[in-house]
């Protein structure tokens, strides 16, 4: 029987952002930042229902809110600058740690896994990031951009979610519901999952169910905009 | 009871290795796994064929050399259970049986179904310990430990170093091993010199080993023979920023 060699060494990691922890914590951070994020786009989204003027006059103001103090679009853009940062820290972090994962398993198991822990949602992590990256990318270029949307960039905010939206573009609203199903998913692991990261993690039951409350709230909150749209309480 | 079981042969680390399939007969409900292979190797040795390799020592759960994954779990479905303390009333008759060695990078197969755990020592080496100064031993009640402190640090003492959270792990993280020692070691007045160092230094070494990171399946937990719980890992990675960010 030959001796097994030394287990195959990487090079030494090096630094915080080296470690696997640190590159943990940054997504946990980076995580924390776009949920904070999505509470406040929910919240502004459901001005929809106080109806059109409302919601363009709210569209308008986080374009000037800070003047005259500051030139228009400066606390906006800075947001949008935090975010870009934010996600491409979150998604950067996540394909190095997958790697990583990867080359400690190089050998597959030959049984059918069972996973032991349930946690179904803890294995959508990182396939539902990549389609919630992808509704990201459709959804800027319909909303923000209007490259995809019927009225384009320049109707009124309202009037883009409603063409967007509309019933005949029923996929759009499906594609919505599934990225939102997605979310939902990852933030009912992700949320307790970086409070175990951070360190903080005491009293499991309570920490996991706050996570599902809160992601449930958040899904719903979004996807009532576009059902409403679907089924004409909002035109 | 009659079973079929589905093992990996491997002659050694530069054989590439496959599943080959046995029957073995008359099995007692009352055998352990371990014993069961024991049958299955004493008809293969008296045919003349190589037995199946499999570490083992004491039998009894508290030396951590007997992990296999069975049918897909680490140590097989019976929770809170080494290999060796799995009895085969927990089979059915006529089933078949996976078994497969730990499998994560840091863990070669030496041949079959043992493989080099070397790497756990290595991580232990880096920062496990604490550093008592030489002379005559202390009174027992010289330190006064808070009673909680005390059995939570024994739970987290209680790891084997068996490797099944490893082999459970689908980032093959040896998180939980390592925050296991952390949270001991942390947890008691004699590891507060090293604490900090101790946590940096041991994450390293579990990175350096080729081992990934964790995302908090709870997969390690499921299947730790001991129990180890995962606010283990918790406690490491809060012992890990305080230094990080000094
Ligand atoms: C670009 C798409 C995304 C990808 C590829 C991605 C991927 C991941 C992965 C692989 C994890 C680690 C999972 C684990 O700990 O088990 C994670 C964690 C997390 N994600 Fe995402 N994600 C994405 C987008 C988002 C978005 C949009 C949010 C916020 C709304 C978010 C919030 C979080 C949070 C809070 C965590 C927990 C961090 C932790 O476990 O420490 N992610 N993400
Ligand atoms: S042989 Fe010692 S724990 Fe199983």
């Amino acid at each position: 029987m030959d001796r097994a060699p030394a287990a195959p060494v990487r090079r030494r990691p090096r630094g915080f952002y080296g470690s696997s922890n640190g590159k943990k914590a940054v997504m946990a951070v980076t995580g924390a930042v776009l949920v904070l994020f999505l509470v406040a786009h929910m919240l502004g989204n459901l001005k929809v229902f106080l109806g059109a003027d409302s919601f363009n006059h709210y569209a308008e103001w986080l374009r000037t809110v800070g003047s005259p103090a500051l030139p228009n679009r400066t606390l906006l853009t800075l947001a949008e600058i935090g975010l870009t940062v934010a996600v491409v820290l979150h998604m950067w972090s996540a394909v190095s740690l997958a790697r990583r994962a990867a080359k400690a398993r190089p050998v597959k198991y030959a049984a059918r896994v069972k996973p032991q822990a349930g946690g179904y949602a803890t294995r959508t992590m990182r396939y539902g990031g990549v389609i919630i990256l992808l509704f990201v990318i459709w959804h800027l270029l319909d909303l923000t951009f209007g490259v995809v949307n019927p009225k384009g960039g320049e109707a009124m905010p309202y009037d883009r979610v409603v063409a967007g939206f509309a019933p005949d573009r029923w996929w759009v609203t499906v594609f919505y519901v599934v990225a939102l199903a997605m979310v939902g998913l990852h933030l009912r692991h992700g949320l307790w999952s970086a409070l175990q990261t951070l360190g903080l993690a005491h009293r499991y039951k309570a920490l996991k169910t706050a996570s599902t409350v809160i992601s449930v709230v958040l899904v719903a909150g979004f996807v009532v905009v576009p059902l409403a749209v679907m089924i004409g309480v909002v035109k | 009871m009659n079973l079929t079981l589905k093992i990996w042969r491997q002659n050694g680390s530069s054989d590439r290795g496959r599943m080959v399939t046995y029957e073995v007969q008359d099995v007692s409900p009352d055998m352990s796994f371990l014993e069961m292979l024991d049958v299955l190797n004493e008809r293969l040795t008296l045919e003349g064929d190589d037995p199946v390799a499999f570490d083992h020592d004491c039998r009894e759960g508290i030396c951590g050399m007997c992990g296999m994954v069975i049918n897909g779990v680490a140590h097989g479905e019976q929770r809170a259970t080494t290999t060796c303390q799995l009895h085969m009333r927990h089979f059915e008759d006529g089933a078949t049986v996976t078994i497969e060695p730990w499998r994560a990078a840091p863990f070669p197969v030496v041949k079959d179904l043992v493989v080099d755990r070397s790497s756990f020592d290595r991580i232990i080496q880096a920062g496990g310990f604490i550093s008592v100064p030489a002379g005559s031993a202390p009174d027992a009640h010289a330190v006064p430990v808070p009673k909680d402190d005390a059995d939570a640090a024994f739970d987290a003492a209680t790891c084997i170093g068996c490797g099944a959270c490893v082999a459970a792990c689908p980032n093959g993280s040896a998180s939980l091993f390592t925050a296991a020692k952390i949270t001991h070691l942390g947890l008691l007045p004699q590891g507060q010199p090293e604490r900090a160092a101790r946590a940096k230094a041991m994450v390293e070494q579990m990175d350096a080993e080729g081992f990934g990171g964790c995302t908090n399946t709870g997969e390690c937990t499921a299947v730790c023979p001991k129990g180890i719980p995962l606010d283990a890992i918790a406690r490491m990675n809060a012992d890990y920023l305080k230094t990080a960010s000094k």
